[in-house]
């Protein structure tokens, strides 16, 4: 007789491993371990360069070339900053700087978010004719262009003025265009048709709804524009001659006679100029993070 | 633009004039002829892909029109900005703006016609209320659930106090409950509005539970237009007749016979009498091919048929049975026709077996083989006094 209270007894089959084998749990944890130590690799990489220079930025001339290098300096001073400030004129520095990339950087993303908005959401004859031109641009490098733009800039009598540092770029940048044309093609088209029913034309519907919806790619956009025109030397080079007009990366290479090698100026020079590009990337650093969060509207 | 005010809410008419649209050579809605009547509810019913969205996206004025012409009032829209309509538009996603509270989605279009301050914030604080979503204005769309999105929907609509209501499959994204409830309330909104309400669905539920008037559409084209009561009991076409009812109407191919001065409908299968009280209408098609409809609900279990129907009795084979508890779904098969009849839930039929029928014939339904049209339609409406 069965006991009918209790439950047949069903065979599970252990499951048969090699001594060797690795389970899910090792697997994952090797490709974990291999991950991180890439990472780590890549982190010493771009650490040691930025580590090194506000090491030498606080050492005396005297002590940058001991060997073995002091990693942490001994004996740290502020003298560099008190004097690469005087010395390379970075008061003045940070005003070209500063007022140079700002506009610039303000009216590109401005105006790529308008040329993306209307590659993404118009349609006009020609429209991908010109997307492919626009992105065909992208391909050609910045020195082929060198002489030609000089040659032009001459002729319009912008040399030794901040005009071709900054106009050009107001008219939006072909990377930019296209970065915010993929977002504004991925929003959905009742959006745009809410907006008409609402009452609002195609600027309205760009400024009011679009745009507010594109501010993790706004952020994106300044920061990268902000730090490619901080950082341009060649541009400033080529066309500013007084030194007054001078942005940071050009007074800072005044430091470098050719006889003489200021590596303490230099680089407290350098990570003055440093500062407020870390400063705009941790104030817009939210914005990447919120660019995942915008999913969908339906949900 | 003529118009009436009723409440403050200014009510037109909307007219749809021999209506095209068409994407290259393939043509979406073909020769649209609609007339809505004020405070009317129209419901565009049709499968997916019969220009229903398209018709409604014309008259809202994000769909260019081909040909024809689409009147609100006595105005001509053709070139008139979707902003300059007088239309609100409830859309299938919603379409809320995401980055903006429920108040601001509100009250954008008010403040984009530069409405005073104080007018707005009036309308969406009423509103809101009306709507139950008092609470919820200082939230951003993302923290409402599907049911709260669709009111917020319908509220952006009503602050507008527009002409024209339209309404693009509104309820598709909720789940059955909530549509139930959304239908009787958007129901309710249209009955305290009295403006008219233009609504998108593919199903046939909706549209017969809200309409005042359903216009069906296939292939972009219009199929009937009538009254929720005429469409089911007296539809033009074949296409009316299998799309409006739930379980379909079944369709047998068949031929008309005289049979002793008697009429009937022979399907090869069955041969089935047809009321004496109705053979004058079908006289002219003896010997010609005909399809015979009859209703599910219209093939009784012989021995639950209710009184004073002329019988037509017939037998077949059971192949499903579904016991819904208020009623039986069985689907029957004789002479390789297979078929549904929709019985007393006390009906003792067994899967496999054979089963009595009896059928409803005075509810039966003749259309021409060819042109797939009813044969009594033209003496049906003209006798109907049903309800509108």
């Amino acid at each position: 007789m069965t006991d009918l209270a209790t439950p047949p007894k069903t065979y599970t089959p252990t499951p048969v491993r090699s001594r060797f084998a690795l389970g899910n749990r090792e697997r994952n944890l090797i490709t974990k371990v291999i991950a991180y130590l890439v990472l780590i690799l890549g982190a010493i990489v771009m650490i040691v360069p930025f580590f090194w220079m506000v090491s030498t930025s606080l050492k005396d001339s005297t002590s940058i070339f001991i060997l073995p290098p002091e990693w942490i300096p001994l004996q740290p001073t502020l003298k560099n900053y008190e004097e690469a400030w005087d010395v390379a004129m970075l008061p003045r520095g940070f005003v070209n700087s500063t007022f140079i990339a700002v506009t610039s950087t303000i009216g590109e993303v401005f105006a790529s978010m308008l040329a993306g908005f209307a590659f993404a959401r118009m349609r006009f004859p020609g429209r991908n004719a010109l997307f492919g031109i626009l992105l065909v641009t992208m391909m050609i490098p910045g020195v082929v262009m060198l002489v030609p733009s000089f040659i032009l800039f001459t002729q319009l009598g912008w040399v030794n003025t901040w005009s071709p540092l900054i106009i050009p770029v107001l008219f939006g940048t072909p990377f930019a265009v296209f970065l915010s044309r993929q977002y504004f093609a991925t929003l959905p088209a009742d959006l745009e048709d809410a907006a008409k029913v609402d009452g609002a034309n195609y600027f309205q519907t760009f400024l009011f709804v679009f745009l507010p919806l594109a501010r993790p790619i706004m952020a994106t956009l300044f920061v990268l524009g902000f730090i490619a025109r901080w950082n341009d030397f060649i541009g400033p080079l080529i066309y500013l001659r007084s030194t007054e007009l001078y942005p940071i990366p050009l007074l800072l290479a005044r430091l470098n006679s050719l006889y003489e090698q200021n590596w303490t100026l230099l680089m407290a020079g350098a990570t003055l100029a440093l500062l407020p590009i870390l400063f705009l990337f941790f104030l817009l650093q939210r914005y990447f993070v919120e660019s995942v969060a915008l999913t969908g509207i339906k949900g | 633009m003529q118009l009436t005010f009723v409440e403050g809410l200014p009510v037109a008419s909307v007219t749809f004039n021999h209506v095209y649209k068409r994407y290259g050579s393939t043509i979406v809605v073909k020769d649209l002829n609609i007339s809505i009547k004020d405070k009317e509810f129209l419901v565009f019913v049709g499968p997916s892909g019969c220009g229903k969205s398209t018709s409604l996206r014309m008259l809202a004025g994000l769909e260019e029109i081909s040909d024809g012409e689409i009147l609100i009032g006595d105005r001509v829209v053709n070139n008139v900005a979707p902003k300059d309509r007088d239309v609100a538009m409830v859309f299938q996603s919603y379409a809320l703006y995401p980055h903006m509270t429920v108040y601001d989605n509100m009250a954008f279009g008010l403040k984009l016609r530069k409405t005073p301050k104080q007018i707005i914030d009036e309308r969406v604080q009423e509103a809101a209320k009306n709507l139950g979503i008092a609470h919820l204005l200082e939230r951003r769309p993302r923290q409402l659930s599907g049911g709260q999105r669709q009111r917020v929907a319908v509220g952006r609509a009503i602050v507008r106090e527009p002409s024209v209501f339209l309404m693009d499959e509104p309820l598709s994204n909720l789940d059955a409950k909530l549509r139930v409830e959304a239908r009787s309330f958007i129901s309710k909104l249209h009955q305290r509005l009295e403006t008219t309400f233009i609504y998108v669905t593919h199903d046939q539920v909706e549209a017969m539970t809200m309409g005042t008037r359903i216009c069906v559409l296939s292939a972009g084209e219009l199929q009937q237009i009538d009254s929720p009561f005429n469409l089911y009991h007296n539809p033009r076409n074949v296409f009316v007749a299998g799309f409006i009812g739930s379980p379909s109407m079944n369709f047998f191919d068949a031929i008309v016979r005289e049979v002793d001065s008697h009429l009937m409908v022979d399907t090869g299968v069955f041969q089935l009498q047809i009321p004496t009280e109705r053979s004058a209408i079908y006289r002219s098609h003896v010997g010609k091919p005909v399809i015979l409809g009859i209703r599910p609900e219209d093939i009784h279990d012989m021995d639950y048929e209710p009184p004073g129907i002329v019988p037509s009795k017939i037998e077949a084979n059971v192949d499903v049975i579904e016991q819904m508890g208020n009623e039986m779904i069985i689907y029957l098969e004789e002479g390789e026709k297979n078929f549904i009849a929709r019985t007393d839930p006390r009906t003792r039929a067994r899967i496999g077996g054979r089963m009595g029928l009896t059928i409803n014939m005075d509810n039966m339904h003749l259309f021409d083989k060819t042109t797939e049209l009813s044969l009594a339609y033209e003496d049906k409406q003209q006798k109907s006094h049903a309800p509108v």
